[in-house]
């Protein structure tokens, strides 16, 4: 158990690992890193490490879930058992089950499910480490390995979230801030639709409180999305040079 | 959950909410009849049915005791669990909670979690050892659309005629004690569900709504008339000023409803 601080935020503003209320922590973002799958993509974003895969379009397995005029998307998002202070049972919780259905709800927005009828796209998204925010984490890397895979998309799904610690409004919270804190707001968005995909919250925020996390949630998406495009571009970059050596030898 | 509906009948309800008119005669934002019955199940310590139109949700609360968590070893626990029951509705099937059902369950528990309904610490019997644990568990028994609001509804309703026996502490044993005393509750959390067809927000969608709805979105309202939980749900988006709009929405709903209720 953490011990609560006296504050989680001081009179200059400074949060308990040195960031200001609308910063976001580190983030490192990588396509293409598992070979076996259609698209994937790995981020660490603060201390959490997740690894998304994309198979599909394939055949659906039941069959019978398969739909005739749309491809069905599918998600799961599940903790590795090291991934947590406490073990955690590698059987999904009640929590994974919920968290796998709001993920595959805020990528859904983005795909064009008729062009691949009697399909089905699965969505696999392994949580290594966790440090609070990992279903945002979970969308911005998911949508990317699906971007990865070739399937069209409206848009890349980014997400991050928005929170109260002791008085103050803040942007991506991360465990203990998330623990300790008063509220929780994750925002998933499409940045060039300006679509609100995923919303969700906890805690107690007063009506102009939740406005202001909802605008700075969103903020920090829109600099993740830059990150996320450069990351795609990155791996086109590293593949023209690979064609490139291949020819001049 | 989607039972079949006709093309036609998708376009008819779409097309009338566009001039703000539902086929069932209600306006937008006006949710159907609302029912409370309290205390029908003698065996549980608390109930309650709610029929939200014909949407019809059975709660028990039952109480027992139990070891508390690590982290909270003063206060008592809460759970919520929610059964889809198979008599509900053809697309109910019996066996292990799907994901529906435990989304249900999970929206209803944080809206009592997060509003800090449920007094907690007074559930306290021996700290580290011994606390009250509630049980809330949500039977659905007609599905007829906004099943979220139904449950939340009647949850809270359940907790409010929860009567628990009272105890003492005799030579480090608890002994019940002749008598009941109410569960301790500090908020009476209000959920409003909104549903967005055609780009229009709709309040309280019923069963045929909710196939042809692109997005839904559930606010939890605590009695100052705070938001404390929100579940965004569905394959659709909502702008950024229509969160706005829909929040706006569901304070004053949730106002309109205390007041008739007398929470």
């Amino acid at each position: 158990m953490i011990e609560k601080p006296e504050k989680l935020i001081d009179k200059k503003g400074v949060r308990l690992d040195g960031r200001k209320a609308d910063e976001l922590r580190p983030l490192k973002l990588e396509v293409g890193v598992l070979s076996n799958a259609d698209g994937s993509a790995y981020i660490e974003h603060g201390k959490n490490k997740i690894l998304a895969a994309v198979f599909g379009p394939r055949e659906m397995h039941p069959k019978h879930l398969s739909r005739p005029d749309r491809m069905v998307l599918r998600c799961r998002y599940h903790m590795a058992p090291f991934s947590v202070q406490e073990r955690k049972s590698p059987a999904p919780s009640r929590r994974e089950v919920e968290l796998s259905k709001v993920i595959r709800e805020s990528l859904e927005p983005a795909l064009f499910p008729e062009l691949y009828p009697r399909t089905g796209i699965d969505v696999f998204v392994e949580v290594l480490q966790a440090d609070g925010g990992t279903r945002c984490a979970s969308i911005t890397a998911a949508a990317l390995a699906i971007a990865d895979s070739g399937i069209p998309m409206r848009d890349l799904v980014v997400a991050c979230a928005a929170g109260k610690i002791d008085d103050t409004v803040v942007l991506d919270l991360y465990d203990a801030e998330d623990k300790l804190g008063v509220a929780d707001v994750p925002v998933a968005y499409m940045p060039n639709l300006n679509a609100v995909t995923l919303l969700q919250m906890d805690g107690i925020l007063a009506p102009d409180e939740f406005e202001k996390a909802v605008n700075m949630a969103i903020e920090g998406c829109k600099k993740i999305y830059v990150l996320q495009k450069e990351a795609l571009k990155t791996k086109y970059m590293n593949v023209k040079e690979e064609i490139k050596e291949e020819t001049e030898e | 959950m989607s039972t079949l509906i006709t093309r036609v009948r998708q376009k008819q309800i779409g097309e009338l909410i566009e001039k703000g008119k539902r086929l069932d005669g209600r306006g937008l934002t006006d949710y159907r009849e609302l029912k409370i019955e309290e205390g029908l199940i003698e065996r549980a310590e608390g109930s309650a049915r709610v029929l939200l139109g014909k949407t019809e949700v059975l709660v028990g609360v039952k109480v027992a005791t139990g070891e508390p968590f690590p982290d909270t070893p003063n206060e008592g626990v809460m759970t919520v669990n929610a059964e889809l029951v198979p008599l509900a509705s053809p697309t109910f099937e019996p066996g292990p909670p799907d994901e529906n059902s435990i989304e249900l369950a999970r929206i209803v528990d944080r809206g009592i979690r997060e509003s800090k309904a449920i007094d907690t610490e007074k559930l306290c019997i021996d700290p580290g050892k011994k606390v009250f644990v509630v049980f809330i568990d949500v039977y659905v028994l007609n599905h007829d659309g906004n099943l979220i609001d139904a449950s939340a509804l009647a949850a809270v309703s359940a907790l409010l005629n929860t009567k628990m026996t009272d105890y003492e502490i005799k030579d480090g044993e608890v002994k019940t004690k002749q008598g009941y005393v109410p569960l301790p509750l500090k908020s009476h959390p209000i959920t409003v569900t909104i549903g967005k067809i055609n780009d229009k927000l709709i309040v309280d969608p019923w069963l045929e709504e909710e196939q042809v709805m692109d997005a839904r979105i559930s606010m939890a309202i605590n009695d100052e008339g705070n938001i404390c939980a929100i579940q965004k749900g569905l394959a659709g988006y909502f702008t950024p000023q229509q969160i706005i709009d829909a929040s706006k929405l569901a304070q004053e709903k949730a106002a309109e409803m205390r007041k008739k209720l007398k929470w």
